[in-house]
């Protein structure tokens, strides 16, 4: 745990983004914000508030309404010298930045066999449970996932957004950072004011218990501690939860250790079911640590239907119900 | 020449009322059912603004300003031909047909909304900004296959154009010669992006050129203009002559969407201005006046019988029964898949309480 400094604000989730890029914007001449909204409107979250004043049009960037426009160009910027931070207005619109960032972003590398290399951050809001229109609530993390050459980060709090973000930029790599909605203003953490990062790749264990590992990550973590927190008061047993932070390349080690603790196991994710990352967390337990498993891994997940219009999304988001239903088919198994 | 000069806003009535293009057709009954239909679109958002407000729809996205633009375009197609709304459309289809109950489901987050009338083919608002002009030309394409006379009308913003799906669209529209009407309304603004850091050209219609299709800047906010070169875009897509791009030139008055604050990019003043020089409804009255046409007791009687209907509209969408949950799980293929129903039956199971 880091000691905490005397420079230390009490940020919410998209504070700390913003402090994050501002620090960086700050620190390195080379790093841009650039996407739809960013300049005078500080984004349509307000991710970018203040940043245009800051830093000027040059490094701040409003750009027209494009996104292959957006991921495209950032390519050819972050392989001559630049660090855009390129900003997808919703997550649900990034695709028509899916070839740029399949067929190019993430192979430049090794295509010139490390000749050109593309430091750029996708960041992009996400999620359903803010009443947000039709397609803005996409949860498509796995389609991205399976990008080989694509990192895969999401924070669930102020404080890892920061770390977390920092870490993404400076990463010599493309990154897709995607940002939890339901998180962007829902509590405050204490966030340093100076630099910090925390690797990528690191899951973190924000409760500790003996008998069930919950995994999960982005606004799921919030409820899933909810759930659990409540679920474990009218019971004897206890839950390691593990927000999992980065979605590529998974923290197999620490996987691995709690699996090993518990022998159980529950996966909670918003994105459809088939397809989705818990898939991919199944397989490091199979690897790691099959014989530890007292029970057959549950899943609490959306469906495989598109998420729905908001009069409905209430019933595909996970639920405590569920969460703690999955908890005790885990443990009475 | 340079692209103002080569394409001109047309008007056919000026802001004071005056025609500009006699030899049109219209009368008294065609006046006052265009300012009828504008007016119901009108009096229609200013309600959803304020039922925004009191947290009886979810947000919502404001036409206001426009309704020429999309009203007059509107009335220039038939039954039978497709329409291709986006989120901020909602006068064009209801012009078209679309019910009021619908669109009050709609922004209630309801799947029902989307769905048209018996009868009409309007397509569900697209909402990822110039997907939709790509559906606009293979429909079409579809009509001229079938050898119909029927065409599409698609609507899409300024800051569309900078979309890939907007150049394909015109391209495929060109190539294939499709009867396909790109209506664009160049609103002044991407959400906080004026149009002239969306893009270095002066106008919208001259994006066309590159494509050889047929463009021309209309007043958007003048609908006698809107409508009649709608109209003409209208009968040579059913002759066969292909589609035409037309750049409506018109202002939203209000936020981008009610989650916007419109007074972080632009002065709001401007606005205000507008509403008493530019505005649509304002246009039409001048002109009927000017004609003498116009009747203070035959507005009132209109604007009381739109109240009328739009009250009994949210009377009935509030006693509309609640989403079914089976909604969620229906229509994504023509028959589930296994695991669609395999989750239906846990979800279902889970909220019963029963054992799985
Ligand atoms: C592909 C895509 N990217 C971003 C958005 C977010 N967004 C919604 S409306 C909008 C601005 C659209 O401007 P314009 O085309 O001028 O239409 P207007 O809203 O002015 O009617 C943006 C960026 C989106 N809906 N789809
Ligand atoms: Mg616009």
């Amino acid at each position: 745990m880091t000691t905490v400094a005397a420079d230390v604000k009490k940020l919410t989730m998209i504070q700390a983004i913003t402090d994050a890029m501002r620090t960086m914007l700050d620190e390195d001449d080379s790093v841009l914000v650039l996407g739809q909204d960013v300049g005078i409107n500080g984004g349509v979250f307000r991710a970018t508030e203040g940043l245009l004043n800051e830093f000027g049009e040059d490094r701040v960037i409003d750009t027209p309404l494009a996104e292959s426009g957006i991921v495209g160009t950032s390519v050819g910027l972050a392989v001559n010298g630049f660090k855009p931070i390129a900003e997808m207005q919703f997550f649900g619109f990034i695709y028509p930045a899916f070839n740029q960032l399949m067929t190019h972003a993430t192979r430049m590398r090794q295509r010139s066999l490390g000749r050109y290399t593309v430091p750029m951050v996708i960041r992009a809001p996400y999620g359903a449970g803010v009443k947000a229109p039709e397609i803005h609530s996409d949860s498509v993390e796995a389609l991205f996932t399976h990008i080989p050459g694509l990192k895969v980060v999401t924070p669930s709090n102020g404080y890892d957004a920061k770390g977390l973000l920092i870490a993404s930029i400076e990463d010599p790599d493309p990154v897709l950072f995607i940002e939890p909605m339901r998180c962007y203003r829902t509590g405050r953490t204490e966030v340093p004011a100076e630099k910090y990062t925390i690797e990528l790749g690191k899951a973190k264990t924000v409760r500790e218990g003996d008998d069930v590992t919950v995994l999960t990550w982005g606004a799921m973590v919030n409820d899933t501690m909810k759930a659990v927190e409540q679920w474990e008061k009218e019971h004897q047993a206890t839950c390691d939860v593990i927000d999992l932070r980065t979605l590529y390349p998974l923290d197999r080690d620490t996987i691995k250790t709690s699996v090993e603790k518990t022998g159980r196991v529950v996966i909670v994710h918003e994105a459809p079911e088939t397809g989705g990352v818990s898939g991919d967390i199944l397989s490091v337990i199979n690897d790691e640590a099959l014989f530890y498993l007292k029970a057959p891994v549950q899943k609490v997940t959306g469906f495989d239907t598109p998420v729905p219009v908001y009069s409905l999304e209430n019933e595909y988001l996970p639920s405590a119900r569920k969460i703690t239903w999955a908890i005790e088919e885990a443990l009475h198994y | 020449m340079n692209m103002e000069e080569q394409f001109p806003i047309w008007q056919y009535v000026t802001e004071e009322g005056e025609l500009v293009q006699p030899e049109i057709d219209i009368d008294e009954a065609v006046s006052r059912a265009f300012y009828q239909y504008m007016s119901r679109a009108r009096m229609m958002d200013q309600k959803c603004v304020n039922l925004q407000r009191q947290g009886r729809i979810g947000t919502y996205v404001p036409y206001e300003g426009q309704e020429a633009a999309q009203v007059g375009s509107a009335l220039a197609i038939e039954d039978g031909d497709w329409m291709f709304p986006t989120y901020r459309d909602h006068a064009a289809t209801m012009t078209h047909g679309q019910s009021l109950h619908n669109l009050l489901l709609y922004w209630r987050g309801r799947l029902e909304g989307s769905v048209p009338p018996e009868g009409k083919n309007i397509f569900p608002p697209a909402v990822p900004i110039a997907s939709q002009l790509l559906h606009a030309t293979g429909v079409a394409w579809a009509e001229k296959k079938k050898n119909s006379d029927r065409v599409s009308i698609v609507y899409f913003g300024d800051g569309a154009t900078s979309e890939g799906d907007f150049h394909e669209g015109l391209n495929f529209a060109s190539v294939f010669k499709t009867p396909t009407i790109f209506l664009n309304q160049n609103n002044g603004y991407a959400i906080s992006v004026p149009v002239e850091k969306q893009m270095n050209s002066k106008t919208i219609a001259q994006k066309g050129l590159g494509y050889d299709i047929p463009s021309l800047r209309v007043d958007g906010n003048d609908i006698l203009a809107v409508y009649y070169e709608t109209r003409k875009a209208v009968e040579r897509a059913r002759r066969g002559d292909g589609p035409t791009l037309i750049e409506a030139v018109t202002w939203r008055y209000g936020a981008h969407t009610t989650a916007d604050d419109p007074s972080k990019y632009r002065d709001q003043r401007e606005s205000e201005e507008r509403r008493s020089s530019t505005d649509p409804l304002m246009r039409l009255e001048r002109f009927m006046r000017k004609q003498g046409w116009w009747s203070d007791a035959w507005k009132e009687d209109m604007e009381a019988g739109i109240t009328e209907e739009i009250n009994q509209a949210l009377k009935d969408v509030d006693r509309h029964p609640r989403s079914e949950v089976d909604q969620l799980f229906d229509n994504v293929f023509a028959k589930p898949t296994w695991t669609i129903e395999k989750q239906r039956q846990h979800h279902t199971n889970i909220n019963e309480g029963a054992k799985s």
